[in-house]
């Protein structure tokens, strides 16, 4: 038996490094690079890192990477959430630099481009979320309510970063943008059913 | 057309019908009385450098930005109208001062002015064109390419007098 497990490790772990790595190098070999700045592309490769962490988020919370000990992928939980933050503000901070008024238009809900309010709301979800985990040992009501009130960013963060990505015309390729958002969408939803979150109550690895 | 009773698809026709109607009335513009200004579409003016220089072409060229010019009201045809254009193209940014010309309307109120390839940029291929020269009030139009591999992008303006 022990070679089964092993096997099966190797499966996901190479399972979710293609996951990662055929998006970001699909959308490194855009033809969109040639025309854009250094800043400009950091920018848009910190959406991307952005939207495979939040890939990784409910994987590691839901214990579907094998190998992981509890302490361990809540530790990396709150890592990759951290890194999570930092990607959103390199990503906006680096079209602030490209374009001011395009990125105001953006955080104002006065663009002419329907995916901006998606990203803007995501963002401010992301923030929330940073925020729900910063404070959750001092949460003074049960932990009930602040798993419902995290999962609640959560889905808003990623419905919100999924059409966000979706609708712009990127440097991502169309159809590995369409896998990983899709992933990210099942790997959320798989967490939240699997975990009753909605009638949760106070469980050990939440 | 059926004038016994309304059906569904008498409905969608006379529709058509009077879309259509609208249409023609953009395009022959002798016939459009009572036509209203263009209006500032979000975003129209970002990153716009005001007093483009008047060019012959914007860097290389291999697009073009076409589009006409006429007065609010009567549809008259404006000749001589100075229109700014700027976009992210294959050569530079929408910031870059050498992304930016102007030309000015013909005869018939028509400009047409070639410039770098619009590439798709903030999520979007989408050009920038301005009317900002004082005679008329003041227009910023941004139009989004129906598809990034277009080589040409028009733009029409409708000038209330200021």
């Amino acid at each position: 038996m022990t070679g089964i497990p092993h096997i099966r490790t190797l499966l996901i772990w190479g399972a979710l490094l293609l996951a990662a790595a055929i998006p970001l190098i699909a959308a490194g070999q855009s033809p969109l690079l040639a025309w854009r700045s250094p800043v400009y592309i950091a920018a848009g490769f910190a959406g991307v890192m952005g939207l495979v962490l939040i890939l990784l988020q409910p994987l590691l919370i839901g214990g579907y990477l094998p190998g992981l000990s509890q302490t361990r992928r809540r530790r990396l939980h709150r890592i990759v959430g951290t890194l999570l933050l930092v990607m959103v503000i390199v990503h906006v901070a680096g079209l602030w630099i490209t374009s001011p008024p395009d990125v105001v238009d953006a955080l104002t809900f006065t663009s002419p481009t329907p995916f901006s309010a998606w990203g803007v709301i995501a963002m401010w979800m992301v923030f929330l979320a940073a925020l729900l985990g910063l404070i959750r040992r001092r949460w003074p009501w049960r932990l009930r309510s602040w798993r419902l009130a995290h999962t609640g960013t959560v889905l808003m963060i990623v419905t919100g970063t999924v059409v966000h990505a979706l609708l712009i015309q990127g440097t991502m390729e169309t159809l590995s943008k369409i896998m990983l958002c899709l992933l990210a969408l099942i790997a959320l939803a798989k967490v939240i059913f699997d975990r009753r979150v909605w009638r949760s109550g106070l469980r050990p690895g939440g | 057309m059926p004038t016994s009773f309304f059906t569904r698809r008498a409905f969608v026709a006379a529709g058509c019908a009077i879309a259509g109607g609208a249409a023609s009335g953009l395009i022959v513009p002798a016939r459009a009385a009572g036509l209203d200004p263009t209006r500032t579409m979000r975003g129209g003016a970002n990153n716009y450098l005001p007093d483009a220089p008047i060019v012959d072409r914007i860097g290389g060229g291999g697009f073009w930005m076409t589009g006409t010019v006429r007065r609010a009201g009567d549809g008259a045809p404006l000749p001589g109208q100075r229109i700014q254009i700027w976009a992210h193209t294959t050569e530079g940014h929408e910031r870059d001062p050498h992304s930016h010309g102007a030309t000015l309307t013909d005869e018939n109120g028509v400009f047409r002015l070639e410039m770098p390839q619009i590439v798709p940029a903030f999520g979007q291929p989408h050009g920038h064109l301005a009317y900002d020269s004082g005679d008329f009030e003041t227009v910023f139009l941004r139009p989004v390419m129906p598809s990034a591999n277009d080589t040409s992008l028009e733009a029409h303006f409708v000038l209330q007098p200021a």
